[in-house]
């Protein structure tokens, strides 16, 4: 056995190899986070004058709260506060609606029922990206603009989670949905005794998902939030870049840029192992 | 696949679908049903009327030099941002697989840039190959070579596929770990018994095995590199120079927002849908059935 295992699995200097390589690639991958911590740390002199050192300094604290108080354009602790009620907004909101009418799809007759599938299969693979222009419009005529709900809404408007839960309602026994029959409990009983506290897991799940896709969302917080105190993290960090020649300043923006990464590399660090089960749900 | 019990009633379960219904009926089908009757029209300058062209913004579209290109810029940085991070997604997987322990630990350092948005990978990037201060663009100086990815369309490009792929590497890895830890042992031993070396063995029956993988991710990566990648062009070159790097969906923020021309905008939203749905078709009809093992 030693034998053939030493055949596929190196040994002694193969192994170390393997070690290195692995290394040397997860090193390229955390090379532009560090420097972006490093030049946290630093003061702006440090950086306008290159090289820029590739140790951390001495400056931690007093970036950062420099860029939490006051920001450039608005403080980074309101943008993370954006950041997080939109992105907390989306997941729970998704999957209210979702549980609710795939629990409708999968457990009732109801007319129109193969139709409403349909329309929501629809809704699977077309990004926002596509429809901005008029999604636009028809925010603005609501007075949705510079609104956590002109954030959010749009956002939630596709079945991913829907046709998620479908699946996995398919799973659950009959047995279950016949017995709270017999014992005389409504459906509403049975979803909320019975259907919910199975799901669980895959509630978590994709929450990890959805909060991520929320929280990194980019383009649609650009368009609908033109009041910097409305700003989401990750858009308003573009924001703080001057327009013309004034120099950036590096300190605050990198600072902004790790606090940005710190909320969902928790969630997905501490959640891993959901993360990875809902990336592979949410994938196939 | 139908449910033998059912509950009944009739008000119920339409209450339960209403939420979803009305937003995704607000929000998903009015715009998208408006994108495509926008696309039929041109505004006149004052924005009062509205003028029927018909097809004529397509026409228009693929008689449009710019556009054109934008088609040719977003095939050359996708089919790059797909081969990068898809190769070097896999080069880290192989390695790990080769692990007995300690697979799990590289498996964390690894997953979590996953987390880090495209737009905050943009401003990573940029800051390392920043003209004036970028220590990247400092010691390439030290070697000789001037970095200017504001003028230099070339570098503009290599900086935005970098930055985009560098993001996506976690998800191809987490994936191409996962697949090479299905291939069964025996199938691997066996060929090794048989004298097969590593690359042998990788070339004949590893990579013929993950082919279900690949073509997955290679779908969900060409996907990604149209849509996701906004902000890493927003954030670094917002498109140029000279629209180097303008990908279609730039194109069309930068068409139905800046330069406000919303039948253009909204006919290139259009093409955008087809495009997406077609590979959507792809990647349930042709892949599932043609790989596999």
């Amino acid at each position: 056995m030693a034998e053939q295992n030493g055949m596929v699995e190196r040994r002694g200097a193969g192994l170390w190899l393997v070690h290195l390589g692995l290394i040397v690639g997860i090193a390229f991958i955390f090379f532009p986070i560090w420097l972006a911590f490093v030049a946290s740390t630093v003061e702006q002199q440090d950086i306008v004058r290159p090289p820029m050192p590739l140790l951390p300094g001495d400056q931690f604290f007093s970036n950062y709260a420099r860029a939490l108080t006051s920001g450039v354009n608005a403080p980074v602790s309101t943008m993370l506060l954006n950041s997080m009620i939109m992105a907390v907004g989306i997941s729970l909101g998704k999957i209210a609606i979702s549980l609710l009418s795939a629990f409708a799809i999968v457990y009732f007759r109801f007319p129109a029922r193969r139709l409403f599938f349909w329309l929501i299969f629809l809704t699977l693979m077309l990004p926002v990206e596509v429809r901005i222009v008029p999604t636009y419009e028809v925010i603005a005529n609501f007075g949705m603009l510079n609104s956590y709900q002109g954030l959010i809404l749009p956002l939630i408007a596709s079945a991913t989670a829907t046709f998620l839960f479908r699946q996995f309602f398919m799973t659950v026994p009959d047995e279950l949905a016949e017995a709270a029959r017999v014992d005389g409990a409504g459906p509403m009983r049975f979803f909320f005794d019975i259907l919910l506290p199975m799901s669980r897991t895959n509630i978590a799940a994709l929450f990890v998902i959805l909060f991520i896709y929320g929280w990194n969302q980019y383009l649609w917080p650009l368009l609908i939030t033109t009041d910097p105190e409305m700003n989401t993290i990750v858009m308003g960090i573009k924001q703080m870049f001057p327009s013309g020649d004034d120099t950036a300043d590096w300190p605050v923006i990198m600072a902004t840029s790790i606090l940005a990464m710190v909320p969902p590399v928790l969630v997905v660090v501490g959640m891993q192992r959901l993360f990875i089960r809902g990336l592979v749900d949410s994938e196939k | 696949m139908e449910k033998r019990v059912k509950f009944k009633g009739l008000w119920l379960p339409i209450l339960l679908v209403f939420p979803q219904f009305l937003i995704t009926a607000i929000f998903f089908f009015y715009p998208a049903g408006q994108a495509i009757w926008q696309s039929l029209f041109i505004p006149d300058p004052f924005g009062l009327s509205m003028q029927w062209v018909g097809l004529g913004n397509f026409e228009f579209l693929l008689a449009d030099r710019y556009y054109r290109a934008s088609f040719f810029t977003t095939a050359v940085f996708s089919i790059l941002v797909t081969v990068v991070s898809m190769g070097v997604a896999l080069y880290l997987a192989v390695l790990a697989d080769r692990l007995v322990k300690g697979s799990g630990t590289y498996r964390t350092l690894l997953i979590w840039p996953y987390a880090v948005a495209p737009a905050v990978a943009g401003v990573l990037w940029l800051f390392m190959f920043n003209t004036r201060v970028g220590v990247v663009t400092w010691y390439l100086g030290l070697l000789g070579y001037d970095w200017n990815h504001v003028l230099n369309e070339g570098e503009a490009m290599g900086l935005v596929v970098v930055a985009s792929a560098w993001g996506r590497i976690s998800y191809n890895f987490l994936f191409f770990l996962a697949g090479l830890q299905a291939i069964p042992r025996s199938v691997i031993e066996a060929a090794a018994i048989d004298g097969a070396h590593f690359w042998t063995r990788f070339r004949t029956i590893v990579f013929p095995l993950l082919s279900p993988t690949t073509f997955f991710l290679l779908v969900v990566n060409i996907i990604y590199s149209f849509f996701e990648t906004f902000g890493v062009i927003h954030t670094i070159t917002s498109g140029g120079p000279q629209q180097a790097t303008t990908i279609l969906v730039y194109k069309v923020y930068a068409d139905g927002f800046v330069g406000q021309d919303l039948g253009s905008s909204a006919a290139q939203s259009v093409i955008l849908l087809a495009i997406v749905s077609l590979l959507t078709v792809i990647q349930f009809k042709y892949i599932e059935r043609r790989v596999h093992y």
